[in-house]
């Protein structure tokens, strides 16, 4: 009995140490890409602008229809459930304050951020984990080139602009959804719902919504990579580390969300 | 041995003259707990072809990795043409791996970049050539491994000969000193192999640079190597010309060399522990 409590005591600690040895490692990943992008011209190891156009391709434009589907989708079910709980104060006018701050704050971020995870993150991890297994990562190493410069700082560069652009796009299509909902619903005109619009969101609330976007492009970004360096026994390893680094991508996000959300409204 | 071995292998005048271009002392590496690679000793010199033979377990791939540099020892050094491979700076490790090429076994080709492109990457992040003539020197190479014409192939379309060829020509594309080759002809049908094999040969004629050859393959070893290393559980058991292992007295490389399995002697009560899983 007290041999299994320790066992599971070791056994605790073991991943507890193991997760402190994660952030660490993000730490390091994410100093390394910052060195490799300001010192790499220096060293004449530059981060390729050509793989960082390719990796902005991918995690920017490539997800430009899906995120516009899911935020039109969001938009206008937010109009509707906005309406209808407002209906009962008889405020339903009111549904305008309501959608355009939680759109630029919360929403926008929130739901480029998980898409981008689920389809970017879920991909570098992949990437970086077959290339473990192939010996490409080993094979960058003996090249002289350094993985860090080669994978993960264009990849990083790539998320921090690429997803804030996201956000900013994914709102403004989540505000048309919502309002052409309230257009038909309420009979507001286009132009009366855009000068509420500006009436109610401030620039203030845009800059809280891409701030954080940026701190979730980092973060989809590290997990991913971190996922992939930890891959280990062939194809099923990968699909393990891709599936754990989509899970704490999202977790991270939200989590991330609420405490920047906390900051953010006391200051 | 073929008259042409003969005449390969070194003199002994030349053994003494010719500086080691690959020095290991004293290595012990360790995973996790378990040592892998007790004490070893080893000089490779300047324009041989060295041969490290083992079985499966028997610690070659993991003198390989420390050899590259990928595996950190615990004690002991790796000097790779007069440098300490763990006590240099970034910089000069990075300047030092532009004189060695490396062949993995499964061609760690790049997915995403034809040969072409694989070839001409260790030039594009190392020199400040212009696209043309990178091309011409990866052309170059893929014609010295006979790989002409399939420039615009993704690896995932070469046959395994292929990949092995390509994997060869982007280790030898900024003209190394030293090349490593992981398990050359590995999976490869005897007449792709013997190719291979020749092609390595050919190599070392051309260029003139020290080859380090990790196999399992007996038949391929005894073809190309100057020198054999004999690994066995993590120490050596011999170094030395091809006729030397072929006639060596020693029980474990007779073992090897016959394929023979060792019977393993295990006492009654130990064998009672592993099957009943106690004592872990």
């Amino acid at each position: 009995m007290l041999a299994r409590v320790g066992d599971h005591m070791e056994r605790m600690g073991r991943s507890a140490a193991a997760g402190i040895a994660e952030f660490g490692l993000g730490a390091v990943l994410f100093a390394q890409s910052i060195y490799w992008i300001i010192i790499g011209h220096r060293r004449s190891q530059p981060v390729r602008i050509h793989a960082t156009f390719e990796r902005c391709m991918e995690v920017g434009i490539r997800a430009v229809p899906i995120i516009t589907l899911m935020s039109l989708t969001i938009g206008i079910m937010l109009a509707i459930q906005g309406i209808y709980s407002l209906r009962v104060f008889g405020a339903e006018e009111q549904v305008v304050l309501g959608i355009g701050m939680s759109v630029v704050r919360e929403f926008g971020p929130l739901i480029t951020g998980i898409l981008v995870a689920g389809r970017t993150g879920s991909s570098l991890a992949a990437r970086i984990g077959t290339m473990r297994i192939s010996q490409e990562i080993d094979a960058l190493s003996v090249m002289g080139i350094n993985p860090v410069r080669f994978i993960v700082a264009p990849a990083l560069i790539a998320m921090v602009v690429m997803v804030p652009a996201l956000t900013f796009w994914s709102s403004i299509v989540m505000l048309t959804g919502a309002g052409w909902y309230i257009g038909i619903d309420l009979g507001m005109s286009a132009a009366a719902y855009i000068e509420r619009l500006t009436e109610i969101v401030k620039i203030g609330d845009v800059w809280h919504g891409l701030g954080k976007s940026v701190l979730f492009g980092i973060l989809i970004t590290l997990v991913g990579v971190i996922n992939g360096t930890l891959v280990s026994g062939g194809a099923e390893g990968v699909g393990k580390m891709t599936t754990r680094s989509v899970v704490i991508s999202i977790c991270a996000i939200i989590v991330t969300d609420m405490i920047f959300a906390f900051i953010a409204t006391r200051s | 041995m073929t008259q042409a071995a003969l005449n390969r292998m070194p003199a002994d005048a030349e053994v003494v003259a010719t500086p080691a271009v690959i020095e290991v002392r004293e290595l012990v590496t360790h995973y996790g707990p378990r040592e892998i690679l007790h004490s070893i000793n080893l000089d490779i010199r300047q324009g041989e072809i060295m041969v490290i033979m083992g079985g499966s377990g028997s610690g070659k791939s993991t003198l390989l990795n420390a050899l590259l540099g990928l595996l950190r020892p615990t004690s002991g050094s790796v000097r790779i043409l007069g440098q300490d491979l763990n006590a240099i700076t970034d910089v000069e490790r990075t300047k030092l791996r532009q004189k060695t090429g490396v062949a993995f076994q499964g061609g760690a080709l790049f997915s995403s970049l034809n040969v072409l492109e694989n070839i001409m990457l260790p030039l594009r992040e190392h020199t400040r050539l212009d696209k043309s003539t990178m091309q011409i020197m990866a052309r170059m190479k893929m014609q010295v491994v006979s790989l002409a014409g399939f420039e615009a192939l993704m690896p995932a379309e070469l046959s395994g000969g292929m990949i092995k060829r390509a994997a060869l020509a982007r280790a030898i594309v900024m003209d190394p000193r030293i090349l490593f080759c992981d398990e050359p002809s590995a999976g490869l049908d005897p007449v792709v192999s013997s190719a291979i094999d020749d092609l390595i040969l050919s190599l070392r004629e051309a260029m003139g640079m020290s080859i380090v050859v990790v196999t399992h393959e007996l038949e391929s070893a005894f073809k190309i190597a100057d020198r054999i290393c004999v690994l066995d559980k993590g120490h050596i058991l011999t170094i030395g010309t091809v006729d030397e292992v072929r006639n060596s007295k020693n029980e474990r490389i007779q073992n090897l060399l016959n394929r023979r399995t060792e019977a393993e002697i295990l006492d009654p009560d130990e064998y009672l522990r592993r099957l009943t899983g106690a004592g872990k």
